[in-house]
């Protein structure tokens, strides 16, 4: 009996005391917590990488983890849940593992070493045996890891996901010593920026977008065009474009290049599926994050501005895009002809963009149809100005301003706005031009004045061609289509007729001498050389900069810093945040007159920039960031064991028939070139490199 | 009995992981890595000098005075339950830092039958109330001591080459056994 009492009396007890204790120390739970919590399956089971399904769903109420989180519960119960956090399921972000080296039994051995059995113990023994630091290393700690067999130990001994199990818990990026394996979102991977510590080829490093290139390689020899196109994409959204008019800065640092002297012909194959996509006749489809209500304006919809509309559009903001133009696409649109970037396949990619739901204003400028203040009034969060580098040059010599006389930019703008029918403006073209400036826009001019029907016409540059900024493939597509070169030439002043028109370019020789800090050698004036060369049609293409004129009509943009070549200065060239917080910039704008893949890389940085304000962080450069700099080591002199093989030369119009009409100029590789050509890609990853497999 | 031999013998000795073997699964669950060894043992020697008082005085002052010893199981099962439970909310409440450091692992102890052990042994052993409160720490930190230890042994036994079917807990249970031989060595010194 008194056992029973007891027992009753210290039961009561603790429940008592356990009941008042609950009511004391109640601590406020957000009630969808315990919502969210029944839904999932109860079981603790930590596939989803939280301690418990309590944690999970914590995590899901602070939206650390998506609504299907839990791993057993399945699609019913993430639709349920989701449902409680009222966000859609359908656009919730997915988490997938990747393994980022592409590594394999490549890198020479250290030493050997019998008997370990898991990554973890190797690489606490000189950081494994490999000479390849940042590499896979081969033993499958993920793979033991993952609970869900989705990963597997692939062909090339290194493991592989299979995306279509994984659940992205996390385990396999915990087991990793070597921080390889990693669980990302898609906004992680759009923001990720090369580092120091990544495993990239010399093309990745070199690229100014920073696009995966020996991956998208990869899935093109493996047939995958889908992926490949995601794999630029997620770097760069104006693939068209870029596969069309890019130089290609990644070819020259390609290591098939050291021994076969001739690179992948890596652009011809971002065509090729760029091109593949649009002739399928469908759109692949491009993913967005969960809406987060910040309003973003982009000013300028060019490359720069066109690019970080699309990244934040894909992060999740909502973005409209204000242009001074008619039509959206900035210089790559109005300064590109139409032989080199057909506007039909601009306007597919812009649309493309667009598609996101990125809204756009044409013919609005800044400074008179909009300010900063017009905007802020709006209720746009940030501000980004890719205003490009629409203003030339002048070459300040007597004459410039006579009757025939054009400048570069101006000439080709005005070009296409008559021909696409934007304009009536009737555009003079002489019999006898002259186009002075050895850039891509001087060779814009003169090819689309050949094609205007102009009978002669001469490009005039003060340097000799190996000094040309214009791309080697334009240079030469120059020369065959009958352009006059004249190098080593000064002009001088402009002569004019008794009318006032154009009638001359007196030009003075040069010779070179010393190199100058651009490492080209400086050319000297030859004292008594001056040259008459007859004309009636002038073009100065020497160069162009920002047009900052809105800083007079705009109040709030007063005081933007801007540099003495009028571009906008940002503080840190990584971050691209103005001296005005809530201003960012990018492109042209940013660097001066530079290349579209630089403003489409610029137009990244910025949107994450301005992702991260948006997010109340700070708003600091990438960490160890590789920006505008190579890996130390990784680029070779010589790469031994390479075969032999000749690049795919790139299909163009005949000379006579292209030079007569303004059809696209330069053809896409066929499937079975690009396929042969992928081949070629030596998939370097960063310190090992791939003998050459004989296929 | 000194103090001194109560902290020697109940750390080294009678160590309640080693020469008890009790608390075994915690031992093998938790020490796979030091940082959640250095946790659990943290955890452990909060809750057992708290469970190691309120037993003493539910034992003493009652179970011994109403002549109920024999309910002494299954009362102290109840109370170091409801004791964690407890220790739990408030120290959400209160403590919101300790908790986020010690609050995952409060439920694995709330059945530990090292705490459980830790207890039986004082009142066996008829301790006074601060010789109960001294050996209840020493018993926790003998069992921080030795989890802690055998964390940074199984950290470096993936160094080692195990057969396939000896891998993991088997692994473990070999090393612990051949800890305890080590523990052996103290015997005899209280």
């Amino acid at each position: 009996m008194t056992a029973f009492l007891f027992m009753l009396g210290i039961g009561g007890a603790c429940g008592i005391v356990l009941a008042v204790a609950s009511r004391v120390f109640y601590v406020y739970e957000d009630p969808r917590i315990a919502e969210i919590e029944s839904l999932t399956s109860g079981a603790n089971c930590g596939g989803c990488g939280y301690t418990g399904c309590a944690a999970a769903a914590t995590a899901v109420v602070g939206k650390k983890a998506k609504p299907s989180v839990c791993v057993i519960a399945g699609m019913e119960a993430a639709t349920a849940i989701a449902q409680v956090m009222g966000m859609d399921p359908g656009t919730a972000e997915t988490l997938l593992s990747e393994n980022e080296c592409r590594g394999g039994d490549r890198a020479e051995d250290k030493y050997e070493y019998m008997g370990v059995t898991s990554c973890s113990a190797i690489d606490s023994i000189h950081g494994g045996k490999r000479v390849c630091s940042i590499g896979c290393l081969g033993y499958g700690d993920c793979i033991k890891a993952c609970i869900f067999d989705a990963i597997e130990m692939g062909p090339e001994n290194y493991p592989v996901v299979i995306e279509s199990k994984c659940v992205g818990c996390g385990a396999c990026q915990t087991a990793c010593p070597k921080n390889i394996i990693k669980v990302k979102t898609m906004s992680d991977r759009l923001l990720t920026f090369n580092q120091f510590d990544a495993a990239l080829s010399p093309c990745a490093q070199t690229c100014p977008a920073e696009i995966d290139i020996p991956k998208y390689i990869r899935q093109i020899r493996e047939g995958d065009y889908e992926g490949s196109v995601h794999t630029i994409r997620e770097r760069n959204p104006l693939l068209l474009s870029c596969g069309r008019v890019c130089p290609h800065p990644c070819e020259d640092k390609c290591r098939r290049d050291i021994e076969d002297e001739e690179p992948v012909s890596i652009n011809q194959m971002k065509r090729f599926v760029a091109d593949f996509e649009m002739n399928s006749g469908s759109r692949f489809n491009i993913p967005c994050a969960p809406s987060t209500g910040k309003k973003v304006a982009v000013i300028g919809g060019g490359p720069a501005g066109l690019s970080c509309a699309f990244f934040l559009r894909r992060l999740g903001h909502d973005v409209e895009i204000f242009d001074m133009m008619p039509k959206l696409g900035g210089m790559i649109r109005y300064g590109i002809p139409e032989y080199r970037l057909p506007k039909k396949v601009l306007e597919w990619e812009i649309e493309g963009i667009l598609n996101l739901g990125i809204k756009s204003h044409v013919n609005v400028k800044l400074g008179q149809d909009i300010t900063v203040d017009s905007l802020k009034e709006k209720g746009f969060d940030a501000i980004f100005m890719g205003i490009g580098a629409w203003k030339d040059y002048n070459l300040g010599i007597e004459g410039e301003d006579l009757n025939g006389c054009y400048t570069g930019i101006d000439f080709l703008s005005r070009f296409s706005l008559t021909q696409h029918g934007d304009s009536d403006e009737k555009i003079f073209v002489g019999k006898k031009c002259v186009v002075i400036g050895g850039g891509n826009t001087a060779i814009d001019c003169v090819r689309t004045l050949v094609r205007l029907g102009a009978d002669e016409v001469s490009i005039v540059y003060r340097r000799t061609r190996k000094e040309m900024p214009a791309n080697m493939v334009e240079i030469e597509a120059a020369e065959h289509e009958g352009i006059n070169f004249h190098f080593l030439a000064a002009p001088n002043k402009v002569v004019a007729d008794e009318n006032g028109n154009v009638k001359g370019l007196e030009y003075l020789k040069m010779e070179l001498g010393e190199p100058d800090e651009s490492g080209r050698r400086r050319p000297v004036p030859i004292e008594g050389s001056e040259t008459v060369l007859d004309t009636d049609m002038l073009v100065t293409a020497i160069g162009q900069g920002p047009d900052v004129s809105f800083k007079e009509t705009d109040i709030a943009l007063e005081n933007l810093e801007t540099t003495r070549w009028s571009t906008i200065d940002s503080a840190d060239p990584e971050t691209l945040q103005t001296n005005i917080p809530y201003i960012f910039t990018g492109g042209d704008s940013a660097t001066g007159a530079s290349l579209v893949v630089e403003a489409i890389g610029g137009g990244r940085r910025a949107a994450r920039s301005i992702h991260l304000y948006l997010n109340g962080e700070e708003v600091t450069p990438v960490k160890r960031s590789l920006f505008k700099t190579h890996i130390p080591g990784t680029i070779f002199e010589s790469v031994p064991g390479i075969e032999q093989s000749t690049r795919t030369e790139m299909p163009e119009l005949p000379v006579d028939e292209r030079i007569k009409t303004f059809e696209e100029a330069d053809l896409v590789i066929t499937q079975k070139d690009a396929i042969k050509e992928s081949k070629r890609c030596l998939d370097c990853c960063r310190i090992c490199y791939n003998r050459d497999v004989a296929a | 009995m000194g103090y001194m031999e109560i902290i020697i013998g109940c750390i080294f000795v009678n160590n309640i992981l080693l020469a008890q073997f009790l608390g075994n699964c915690p031992f093998l669950g938790t020490s796979k890595k030091m940082e959640t060894a250095v946790g659990m043992s943290m955890a452990v020697i909060f809750v057992l000098v708290l469970a190691g008082t309120i037993t003493w005085l539910i034992y003493d002052l009652i179970l011994v005075r109403f002549d109920l010893v024999y309910l002494r199981t299954i009362s102290f099962i109840l109370v170091i339950a409801s004791l964690v439970q407890f220790v739990e909310m408030f120290l959400k409440k209160s403590i919101p830092a300790l908790y986020a450091g010690l609050g995952i692992f409060l439920p694995l102890i709330t059945t530990n039958c090292a705490v459980m052990g830790a207890c039986v042994l004082n009142v066996d052993k008829e301790l006074t109330f601060v010789q109960s409160l001294v050996a209840s720490f020493a018993y926790a930190v003998g069992f921080g001591l030795a989890l802690i230890l055998f964390a940074g042994v199984r950290e470096r036994i993936i160094l080692a080459r195990v057969p396939k079917q000896l891998e993991d807990t088997s692994i473990g249970l070999v090393t612990a056994g051949v800890i305890a031989l080590a523990f052996y060595a103290f015997k005899g010194m209280v």
